[in-house]
């Protein structure tokens, strides 16, 4: 189980936004780029996250690049899951290999501040502050288990055969 | 089973595949560049693993900061260049080549019915080719390297079929920005986006790479092109391999078919901050620009060239203005030099740089300050996309870049070619 309080962000939340391109000169130093994850949107969000929070958005979360920075420096922030109304493919796949677990489900209904608990197995957002809980597709097993082992490397190291069909 | 199935069952070892299913796909063609590789060589080895499946299939393109703009860029260009020697990859650098989507078809290395996964979203652009090409993140190429194989959800496919003729002026950019536009930036998210109709066979290959290469924009995981006689043409003289075509069945399920009449289409412009928020250009106003960019993985080819030549000859760009412009390989550079393109953006007073990803992503050659506006031949206008997040940028067609240069301001071709 996840415990922690919700940044809400809205629709169409780019890789641009999340990694700026003006700080790439940065992107071999990921501590240092992590400083400046999502400045243009929310400029205290760095400064106010604490590990385990959630970042909540609207539709099609990390629209654009392929960068893998954008996902790796959010879990380096301590973010322990996204919870967004739909994400952007190559935002899921990204998240899911570095080991961030990404829920799809009614973000509406989360106000910036609430307290969340999140069930990643059973799929379920419950929103302490309101009482209210929200339902997430079921991850496939073979996303679980990447997850589980921290993301598609340590997985891959322990399965040797990638064999998913 | 669609054209998207098709590639995918024969990638997978499978008599069939449907949407939704998860597979593990045979890989044809790995590349990474100078932005994604280093992350991806890092994981790649984290896994253990001493050598990548086949090194003739993979391809390290140094693209984005090159020729280095500062010691960190170096840096990274020689860890790709140092990987790719100690591989024996196959390894593009600048001065020889150019941007990895304009340079991967016009070398070769990928061809129709091919799967490709690149580092870099963009990718999609070899869909032009009929091609399932897809962009990843630097840990999913790492494992396609190492293993050759890669896992995928087999997406829908939405047909989108145009009809008609293309009035003057308008391209295929037109087309794209325009379905942009109508289905927005998540419209075609985690499907296949497949274009047909006769104003597609019409296109020519430089603008098929322009039309596939903005499926990402629109959420897509593929652009794909039907293989007709100009892709072979297009291929003939370049194939390192043999390929394969692949054709969809007369009962494809379309999860969606889209139609439209590209006669009624005007050149297009995509104001800020996204891609979908497109404006025909009689609706534009009075937008005042201080750059514009020509070039890209979008519209930086022979074809996008000849066009802003086209308007810009024997015309001078507007004061106020920067213009740049980018030809996407050297191969492209030496045939606007032949053609007398490049005298032509000289004489008008445009600058003409080496092959870059750098203005469009705002890492180096074209950065924008706060407050100032670029009218780009590029694919995305996010906030801070070329530079100050303070700064815009809008998307158009080579020839609306070129006039919009020449007049200080955003405006069509006729406002300026007519006007002899």
């Amino acid at each position: 189980m996840l415990r922690g309080r919700a940044f809400k962000f809205g629709d169409n939340i780019s890789t641009d936004d999340i990694t700026p391109g003006r700080w790439f000169h940065l992107r071999s130093n990921l501590p240092e780029l992590a400083k400046h994850l999502l400045e243009d949107v929310n400029p205290d969000f760095v400064s106010q996250v604490k590990p385990g929070d959630f970042i909540v958005a609207g539709r099609n979360f990390g629209l654009g690049s392929s960068r893998e920075h954008a996902a790796v420096i959010i879990k380096m922030a301590g973010v322990s899951a996204i919870v967004a109304k739909s994400v952007a493919r190559i935002f899921f796949r990204n998240a899911i290999n570095v080991g961030l677990p990404v829920l799809i489900c009614d973000s509406d209904k989360i106000e910036d501040g609430d307290e969340l608990e999140v069930d990643l197995k059973g799929g379920k957002v419950k929103n302490v502050t309101t009482g209210s809980e929200l339902t997430s597709g079921k991850f496939p097993e073979v996303m679980l288990s990447i997850i589980d082992e921290g993301g598609l490397i340590p997985y891959i190291k322990k399965h040797k055969d990638f064999d998913i069909s | 089973m669609t054209l998207a199935e098709k590639i995918l069952a024969a990638h997978s070892g499978k008599k069939r595949v449907s949407p939704g299913e998860f597979i593990s796909a045979r890989v044809d063609l790995v590349m990474a560049n100078d932005i994604t590789a280093p992350i991806a060589i890092m994981e790649f080895e984290r896994l253990g693993i001493k050598a990548v499946f086949d090194p003739q299939r993979v391809v390290m393109v140094t693209d984005h900061n090159v020729p280095a703009k500062d010691i960190l860029a170096a840096e990274q260009a020689k860890l790709l260049r140092d990987f790719a020697r100690q591989q024996g990859l196959v390894y593009l650098d600048c001065g020889k080549f150019g941007i990895e989507h304009v340079v991967l078809p016009e070398q070769g290395l990928v061809l129709p019915g091919d799967v490709v996964v690149g580092a870099d979203s963009h990718t999609c652009t070899y869909g032009a080719l009929g091609a399932f090409a897809t962009g990843m993140g630097s840990t999913d190429i790492a494992c396609a390297m190492a293993t050759g194989e890669i896992w995928m959800k087999v997406p829908p496919t939405i047909k989108f079929v145009y009809h008609g003729r293309a009035k003057k002026w308008v391209t295929a950019k037109d087309l794209i920005l325009y379905t942009i536009g109508d289905i927005g930036v998540d419209g075609a998210r985690y499907a296949v986006m497949e274009f047909c109709g006769e104003a597609i066979a019409e296109l020519s290959m430089d603008g098929r790479f322009t039309m596939a290469n903005m499926a990402i924009e629109a959420g897509a995981k593929v652009g794909l092109f039907r293989t007709d006689e100009k892709t072979v043409e297009y291929v003939k003289s370049r194939a390192r391999r043999p390929y394969q075509v692949y054709e969809p069945d007369e009962d494809s399920q379309y999860s969606k078919v889209i139609e439209y009449d590209v006669s009624l289409i005007e050149p297009q412009v995509a104001f800020p901050h996204l891609p979908s928020n497109t404006k025909g250009i009689s609706e534009v106003g009075e937008v005042k620009i201080d750059q514009a960019v020509i070039g890209s993985c979008t519209n930086g080819r022979l074809e996008d060239l000849r066009l802003a030549a086209e308007v810009l000859k024997g015309r001078k760009v507007h004061p106020d203005v920067r213009c740049l412009i980018i030809p996407g390989s050297q191969e492209v550079y030496l045939q606007a030099l032949r053609e007398g393109l490049v005298e032509a953006f000289i004489q008008a007073g445009a600058t003409v740089t080496m092959p870059t990803c750098g203005p469009c992503g705002g890492f180096h050659m074209g950065v924008l300050a706060p407050g100032e506006r670029c009218i780009a031949t590029t694919n995305r206008n996010f906030v801070g996309r070329m530079g100050s997040p303070k700064s815009e940028v809008y998307l158009a067609n080579p020839a609306i870049a070129a006039a919009s240069a020449i007049l200080g301001q955003i405006g069509g071709p006729e406002e300026v070619v007519d006007k002899k």
